[in-house]
């Protein structure tokens, strides 16, 4: 992959690009609207799943409250096992420490498990400036890598593809790679599938080096675990003399015995199955089974930000198992790349603030508006991350950050409004101001006969200046011809 | 300052004021007895075989389950006989390529997901051996059938690598509509010994 998501525009743009694509809205409409039914069903079929979403939520707060002493637990755990364990303060130091692997080695191709982590440093951005080429292994990872696309959905990063598109990228782009697609390919799923597995079982044989993030690292036996489906994770992890895996500091479980809980929540959560295919868990080196040189990279880049977040800090619970995807309506209508950002959806627009911070840049800071706050995503949340308050605290966080400097229209407006409401006289003042406005208004819509109506109150037409942004999004009445505090005043509170 | 204590400062830094005990809630499961019936069941659902025989059939259920002339590798410590079968001494990535088949133990496995997990210990050998063949015939004993996934964690040592398998290799990754077979196995078939509760020999559930 050679995009990035650099330099993309704030949601609201984005939004209205993607909003147009009727393409994109059907393939994401039919996707979710599949995968919610079969998350339904399956989570239907446990007694206990919230007492499972307590316990997940517990342990992992437990763990984030005392990362420090986890995570050198997790260190001297997967030394004594072997492994060489790395820290990475930023994307670039993680990306190094993979850089220098290969170079040690002396290849120039990686092969790669599908990891947020990875994709979050760029890792294969980086590799490839250092003339190493990084090969998605996962399935969608590949539609993406082929394509020269963006990733639009945490654990299908192709949702935004059909089959049709799929078929055409893997015959256009196959053979500039490695092995081409077959002559007869056609846009079959099973017959895709077989072609992907061809391609890249080349790779998988060949590669020296693989890379892989991990899903969980339990601090007490040093075991990194990936959860899979296609088994390509296990080609990476297994068959390659080296392993170098990339893993986010809040990945920790305290001990083996907590994957109980985590194991039974994310495969139902993500891909709606009551397993997945292939769960791989390996403690550092193992003599004789699979690679003999093993590397651990525990990654910082901001998460020890969102960890001082009172508020965002339980963001760090995320398991990545994007159900709060599947059930956002504005995902659904939007699409992944409208976030900008490798996490999309309900949790990338409170991690992407949380980790980056708010105040630098529009696109971040447009993320936590990008949300109706209807608490679909806190509910379908396996570790219970309560995602609309931390949007409406991230909105705050934003505010908070533009006071200084040149005021938006919409805080000039609160200014007023606040002045107005801060004494009886100033109000009484507006009120009159409205209640003329109202009878103007009003004289004029009868007048024209072509006022809309809501509720049986005439609606004011679109507003000038500003105040369109907000009349093209929704129903302004026409304001009444007096106030409640006058008509109380006159009526003697309705008894006259 | 290193990268690592510069993380560890940070750490502390970010948790100082919010430190407190959490009480963190056990798993509040009865415990109970794996059912066998559940997990053949179960296993079908993936689209892989299952065959249940008596102890004394496993051989012949092996021999029936594996493909006309196909090259077979069996782990070291394989208890059950495997007619022509290669022992894994070492074979290279290449030649389990040209491998059509392989036969194994499990450690346990799970009734309410239908998994299968391997520790790779005597008799279900390296984890490439179970990866790159095409066809996987693993033998289950009923007793090692538990009832969850948290009773197959406690089952097993974090100290081995583990593959926990749930049918055949599959993605969703297409419309998420479900393919079997991808870069695994694309042919699972579980092998179930037992329980002597007169199950005919072979039959399949």
């Amino acid at each position: 992959m050679s995009r990035t998501f650099v330099g993309m525009p704030p949601f609201p743009t984005a939004a209205r690009a993607a909003l147009a694509d009727t393409q994109l809205r059907a393939n994401l409409a039919h996707a979710t609207t599949t995968i919610r039914a079969k998350r339904a069903a399956v989570v239907a079929e446990l007694d206990d799943w919230e007492a499972l979403r307590l316990r997940a939520a517990a342990i992992k707060d437990d763990v984030l409250l005392h990362l420090d002493e986890h995570l050198v637990r997790l260190e001297e755990s997967l030394t004594a096992r072997g492994a060489v364990v790395h820290w990475a303060r930023t994307a670039e130091e993680a990306s190094e420490v993979v850089a220098q692997v290969a170079r040690a080695h002396g290849v120039d191709e990686v092969v790669k498990v599908k990891s947020m982590a990875t994709q979050e440093v760029e890792l294969n951005e980086h590799l490839a400036a250092q003339g190493i080429s990084a090969w998605e292994t996962d399935l969608a990872e590949l539609i993406v890598q082929l394509g020269d696309d963006l990733p639009s959905h945490i654990l299908v990063p192709a949702i935004h593809r059909n089959r049709a598109e799929i078929r055409a990228i893997f015959e256009r782009e196959m053979a500039r790679v490695g092995r081409p697609a077959p002559a007869d390919l056609t846009d079959d799923p099973v017959r895709l599938a077989e072609a992907a597995r061809l391609h890249l079982r080349e790779k998988f044989l060949r590669a020296k080096v693989g890379v892989s993030g991990a899903n969980f690292a339990v601090a007490d036996s040093g075991t990194l675990v990936v959860v899979e489906s296609e088994g390509n994770g296990r080609m990476c992890l297994t068959l390659p003399e080296v392993l170098v895996s990339v893993v986010g500091i809040e990945k920790v479980v305290p001990t083996w015995t907590e994957l109980d809980v985590f194991l039974t929540l994310l495969p139902r959560s993500s891909t709606g199955e009551r397993m997945n295919p292939y769960t791989s868990t390996w403690s550092g080196v193992t003599p004789g089974d699979g690679p003999q040189e093993v590397h651990v990279v525990l990654l910082d880049n901001g998460r020890t930000r969102a960890l001082a977040d009172e508020v965002g800090r339980q963001a760090l619970r995320c398991i990545r198992c994007s159900a709060c995807l599947n059930v956002c309506p504005v995902y659904e209508r939007t699409g992944g790349h409208a976030y900008g950002s490798v996490y999309p959806g309900p949790i990338g627009a409170i991690l992407n603030p949380l980790l980056k911070g708010v105040g630098h840049d529009e696109q971040t800071d447009s993320l936590p508006y990008a949300s109706s706050l209807c608490g679909a995503c806190f509910e379908a949340c396996p570790v219970r991350i309560d995602i609309p308050s931390v949007l409406v605290d991230l909105r705050a966080q934003v505010v908070d950050a533009h006071r200084s400097g040149v005021p938006k229209p919409e805080a000039l407006a609160m200014r007023a409004a606040a002045a107005a409401f801060g004494s009886g006289g100033r109000l009484a003042a507006a009120e009159q101001a409205s209640g003329l406005a109202g009878r103007a208004l009003d004289a004029l819509s009868s007048l024209t006969r072509r006022g809309r109506r809501a509720g049986g109150r005439r609606l004011v037409g679109r507003l000038p200046g500003p105040g369109a942004a907000w009349t093209d999004a929704r129903d302004l009445p026409v304001p009444p011809r007096e106030s409640f505090r006058a008509w109380w005043k006159r009526t003697d509170g309705g008894t006259r | 300052m290193s990268a690592r204590d510069e993380i560890l400062a940070a750490v502390r830094g970010a948790v100082a004021t919010a430190r407190r005990p959490v009480e963190v809630p056990p798993l509040d499961r009865p415990e109970r007895e794996g059912d066998v019936d559940l997990f053949a069941a179960r296993v079908a659902d993936y689209r892989a075989t299952v065959v249940r025989c008596p102890p004394e059939g496993v051989a012949a259920a092996i021999a029936a389950a594996l493909p006309e002339r196909a090259t077979v590798v069996v782990p070291d410590g394989m208890p059950y006989a495997v007619p022509g079968a290669v022992p894994d001494a070492g074979l290279s990535s290449a030649e389990l390529d040209a491998t059509t088949a392989v036969v194994t133990t499990a450690t346990v496995a799970i009734a309410t997901t239908g998994t299968i997990v391997l520790s790779h210990g005597a008799g279900e050998g390296r984890r490439v051996l179970t990866l790159v063949p095409d066809v996987h015939v693993c033998v289950v004993r009923a007793d090692q059938v538990v009832d969850d996934v948290p009773a197959a964690v406690r089952r097993l040592d974090p100290a081995r690598p583990t593959t926990w398998i749930s049918g055949p290799s599959a993605t969703s990754d297409i419309e998420l509509s479900r393919v079997e077979g991808v870069h695994g196995p694309r042919t699972l078939h579980v092998v179930l010994v037992g329980p002597a509760d007169g199950t005919p020999p072979g039959a399949v559930s």
